[in-house]
Parts: structure tokens; sequence; C-alpha cells
């Protein structure tokens, strides 16, 4: 009984073959050696590849999108770190409250969030800048910052810090050499999902971009609302190369499966 | 023995705020560019709009009365809502005996394909649509092609711009988070029921119907949760599939803020849309929670 029949491994073929047509659709478009779209595709060719390169907007939206991923996930676990140590180790009076406010950004849409964002940073005059992006996708990846790193902060045997103190260490010290290095997996993996969070944000961020700040998702959803060519898919394929290697680093420092159970919240 | 008191009052007393310094930054964070922006986008759909005047920031109903009353409005939200629960459906049709099947393979072929099923839920979903987009392409589009050449369909379907189309490509992205719901429920259940009801003669219909299906059910219910709000709050997928004419509430909002620039309708449409789904996660979660107390305790 704990084996497949054949009708299980048909049925388990054909949903593999859907969840994965798709992508690699995308995937083998993007090597095709004609000048529009055509499938099935005739031929290898990187001439798609190669054209990316003469298209500034798009380059520059790799560069916005790949420096807004690595800044906003680090500050969001400078946040982070502390306020997960704090509800890991502390009974108080509204921790409860504080976990929900700072998981919350997984609950609102992110349409409500580029609407409420687009709001606040127009009022201040920070419209379209990338100051204004940064602090957005700061909040944005908190929960995923705060989660991961929560994970590893609870189940962390403290009597390594008992003898640290005991030994006279403290206050940044204590932290800096015992407590960090212990959570560092948690941290670690906390940015890296942060990261992919925040490079792959377009419902958000299509609020806040205005040209000169438009992230790479951005970019490829103005692109294709106008034409869907080969060009933005390749565009797409590095986007999933790129996703793909993070994915691998996340699978061999943590595992990919307690990473997404912490995705797995109402939010996009 | 006043020192002693002291220290230990001191030590309390850093007991109690050391969590408050923690939390402090954050906190602070939050309520700055988080809480305000909400309460100012909610104040933002009371202030009034003209074409050449702009925002005005005054106490009317206006945009919720527009809201209200015209209908254009209630189709988009019930095409929203329509859209989010078939997506909703077959996810749970599709992704809850994947789940099952997959907890049943043996360990490396398990890992293989939990990462090939779950992994797309981090690849870009414009990426994602814009595979669809390809397989829909249009009348001659590969799946029509294949519907056709399985004698399943006689002429081609049209895909882009409907609601089907909509409907598939959703389902596609949100497939993972039902499958990771179910499977997660799987790893609750004991595997010796399961031989226990073998070994008292049970068939395997009987078994998945009697033994599997009682205990996945908490899961496929969170995960319909989780997809259902995901689904009708989704932007990228209708966006691109729908085209520009079939809107739904996020494309809708997103017309009002770029294109027309009416904020304070837009801010309605979004504010409306965040409340019907506050209220059905709410609503279905405690339901959930109260029929099967037993299972989540």
């Amino acid at each position: 009984m704990r084996t497949n029949g054949p009708l299980a491994l048909i049925f388990h073929t054909l949903f593999v073959v859907f969840m994965l047509a798709p992508i690699v659709v995308v995937c083998l478009v993007a090597f095709t050696p004609e000048g529009f779209l055509s499938l099935p595709v005739n031929g290898f060719s990187l001439r798609w590849f190669r054209t990316i390169a003469s298209y500034p907007e798009f380059v520059h939206a790799f560069w916005v999108s790949l420096g807004l991923g690595m800044v906003s996930s680090f500050v969001a676990l400078l946040f982070a770190v502390p306020a997960a140590l704090a509800i890991a180790r502390y009974r108080f009076p509204g921790r409860d409250a504080l976990a929900a406010l700072f998981l919350s950004p997984l609950m609102i849409p992110h349409v409500v969030l580029g609407i409420a964002f687009l709001r606040f940073f127009t009022s201040l005059g920070l419209g379209g800048t990338f100051a204004a992006l940064l602090i957005a996708h700061v909040i944005v990846v908190f929960p995923f910052a705060l989660r991961l790193t929560l994970a590893v902060a609870t189940g962390m045997d403290r009597s390594v810090e008992m003898a640290a103190v005991s030994l006279g260490a403290g206050g940044f010290t204590l932290f800096r050499r015992v407590t960090l290095p212990l959570i560092m997996p948690g941290v670690i993996s906390g940015w890296a999902l942060a990261f992919i969070q925040s490079f792959d944000d377009l419902t958000m961020t299509v609020f806040l971009a205005a040209p000169g700040t438009e992230t790479l998702p951005v970019r490829m959803f103005l692109y294709i609302q106008d034409n869907i060519d080969p060009l933005v898919t390749s565009v797409s394929a590095s986007v999933i190369a790129i996703t793909m290697t993070a994915l691998i680093l996340l699978d061999r420092f943590y595992g990919l499966d307690r990473v997404l159970a912490g995705k797995s919240d109402p939010g996009r | 023995m006043t020192a002693a008191t002291d220290a230990s009052t001191q030590a309390a007393s850093s007991e109690t705020r050391a969590p408050w310094a923690l939390t402090l930054p954050a906190l602070m964070l939050f309520v700055g560019v988080l809480v305000i922006p909400l309460l100012m986008t909610v104040m933002l759909s009371f202030h009034d709009w003209g074409q050449y005047k702009g925002i005005e920031p005054v106490f009317i109903l206006k945009n919720w009365q527009e809201i209200a009353s015209d209908p254009y409005y209630a189709e988009m939200f019930w095409r929203t809502f329509r859209i989010a629960l078939l997506a909703t459906l077959i996810t749970a049709v599709l992704g809850a005996p994947e789940a099952y099947i997959l907890n049943r393979m043996s360990g490396r072929w398990k890992g293989i394909f939990l990462l090939l099923i779950l992994g797309p839920l981090l690849i870009s979903v414009v990426a994602r649509t814009l595979g669809w987009a390809l397989l829909f392409g249009g009348n001659n589009g590969l799946v029509n092609k294949l519907l056709m050449s399985l004698g399943l369909i006689r002429a081609p379907l049209p895909f882009m711009f409907t609601e089907t189309g909509m409907v598939v490509a959703l389902a596609h992205v949100m497939m993972p988070f039902m499958v990771l719901s179910v499977w997660a429920a799987l790893q609750r259940v004991d595997p010796q029921i399961e031989n226990a009801a073998m070994s008292l003669g049970a068939g395997a219909f009987t078994i998945i119907r009697r033994i599997i299906l009682p205990q996945i059910i908490p899961g496929v219910l969170s995960g319909a949760i989780i997809v259902f709000s995901l689904s009708a709050s989704a932007f990228a997928t209708p966006a691109i599939i729908g085209g520009r004419r079939l809107k739904v509430a996020a494309t809708l909002a997103y017309d009002e803020f770029l294109n027309t620039l009416n904020w304070p309708l837009g801010a309605a449409v979004a504010v409306l849309l965040l409340l019907a789904l506050v209220l059905i996660v709410v609503g279905s979660n405690a339901l959930i929670e109260r029929r099967y107390a037993e299972v989540f305790r």
C-alpha cells in the first residue's frame, strides 16, 4: 500500500509536466534563432541573450533589482534579528501582537501595499525614488527575514551563551562572537529568501517604480504589455537561472522544504 | 542584603526592558512606514477627485457610493472572486492527490519532485505567466494543438484574454501552495493507521476515503484559504493573460492609480478588496478551526 500504482504514476507524470511546461517553454523559446516567436523551436542560438545587452533599460533594471534585493534584505535583517531574538527568548506583554504586526505584510495583498506606499511616499515628495522602493521592500521582505531567524533562535541552545557570560563576555561582544554565529544559518537563509522575494516582486513595485528606478520584473511586465517577443523570453530565462542558483544555495544551506513552509502564507 | 535586592530588581527590570529595546526599532519602522500609509489609504478613499482639480482632501462617500451603485464594480468583484474560486478548486482537486502520491515516494525521488513542484513558487510570476501566454498563443498555441490532437476539442479554445486562461494560469501559479499545505498535513498522518485498515481488509479506495481524506481535509482547506486570497488579489497573471479589457480588482486599482489617476476611487477599490479578503480569511479560518479542532491540537 505504500507504493504508487500505475494510475498514480501517470497522474504524477502529467502533473509534473503541467507544472514545468510554462517554465520549460520560456527557456526553449529563449534559445530560438528566429526573429519571431515560434513553437516548436528549430535550432539553437544565443542571439536573443546577446540582444539583451543592446537594451540598456533591461540591463539597468537588472542592476536596480539586484541592488534593491541585496540592500533591502540586509536592512530588513538589521531590524529583524533583534526582534527575532526578543520574540524567541522573552515572554512579555504584547509579544503576540508584535509578532502578528511583523508578519502582517504577508497577509496584506501587495496591491494594497503598493497603493499605500505610493500615497505615503508621494506625499513625502519621495515618489519614484530608489529610497522609497528600498523602504517599501524592507517592509515586504521583513516577515521572511524574521521567520527564518526566529526558527533558528527558538531552537538555540543557550548554554554556550551562559558559558560566555560566565567568562565575562557581555553586550555586543556576546552577540557578535557567540549569538550571531549560532543563528547564522537562519540569518543567511532569511537573507536569501528575502532577496528572492524582493528580486521577484512585481505587484507592489509596479506602483512605486518610475523610469530610472524600474526593477527587472516591472520592466518585463511593461514590455510584455506592449508585445511578446523572444527578447523578453531570454530575459525571463536569465531571471529563472538566477533564481535557480539562489534556490540551490538555499537548499544546501537550510533545506528547501523548511524555507517553503515559511512562505506558505497569504500575501502576494 | 540591600545590594542583593538591588541587583535582582535591576536584573528583573532589564529582563522586562530588553525585549522592548530589541523590538523597538522594528516597531517604529512598522508604525512609521506600514501602519501610517495604510491609514492614509483608508482616508484617501474618502477624498474627492476631479479631472481638473485633482485630489481634494475632504470627507465624502462619493467613491464608496460609486462602487456600490455602478454595476461595473459588482461585476468586476464577482469576476475576481469567481476566478479565484475556480483556481482554488483546480489546485485542490489536482494538488491534494499529487501531495499524497509525493508522500508515498521513496526518499530520493520525493526530494527531487518536491523541488520540481515547489521550486516554481520562487520563480518570477512574470516569467511563469509569460510561459502560459506562449503556450496559449492564439488559435495555434501548443495547448490548443495538444487538446485537438487528443480529440478533446474540435475547434481551438480561446485562452488568451479570457477567464478560462486566467483560471488555468492562476491555478498553475498557486499550485505549490496547495501541495505544500496538504503535504504538511500528510506529515502528521500516522502510516500505521493505514496499515491497520489494510490488515482489517479495507481496499485502497476505502482507505483513501475513510482514513486519508478525513485527515488531510484541514490541510486542503487551509491551502484553499491561501490560494483563494492570493488569487483574488493577484495582479501579474490577470494583467498579462486577461489583457487590458478583462479587469479584476488588482488590475482595476492599478488602472485607477496609474492611468486614470483617480487615486481616491482606486484606494476605495483596494480597501474594499482588503476588507473582503480579511473577512473571508478570518471567517473561514475560524470555521475550520472549530470544525477540525481535534486535528490542530
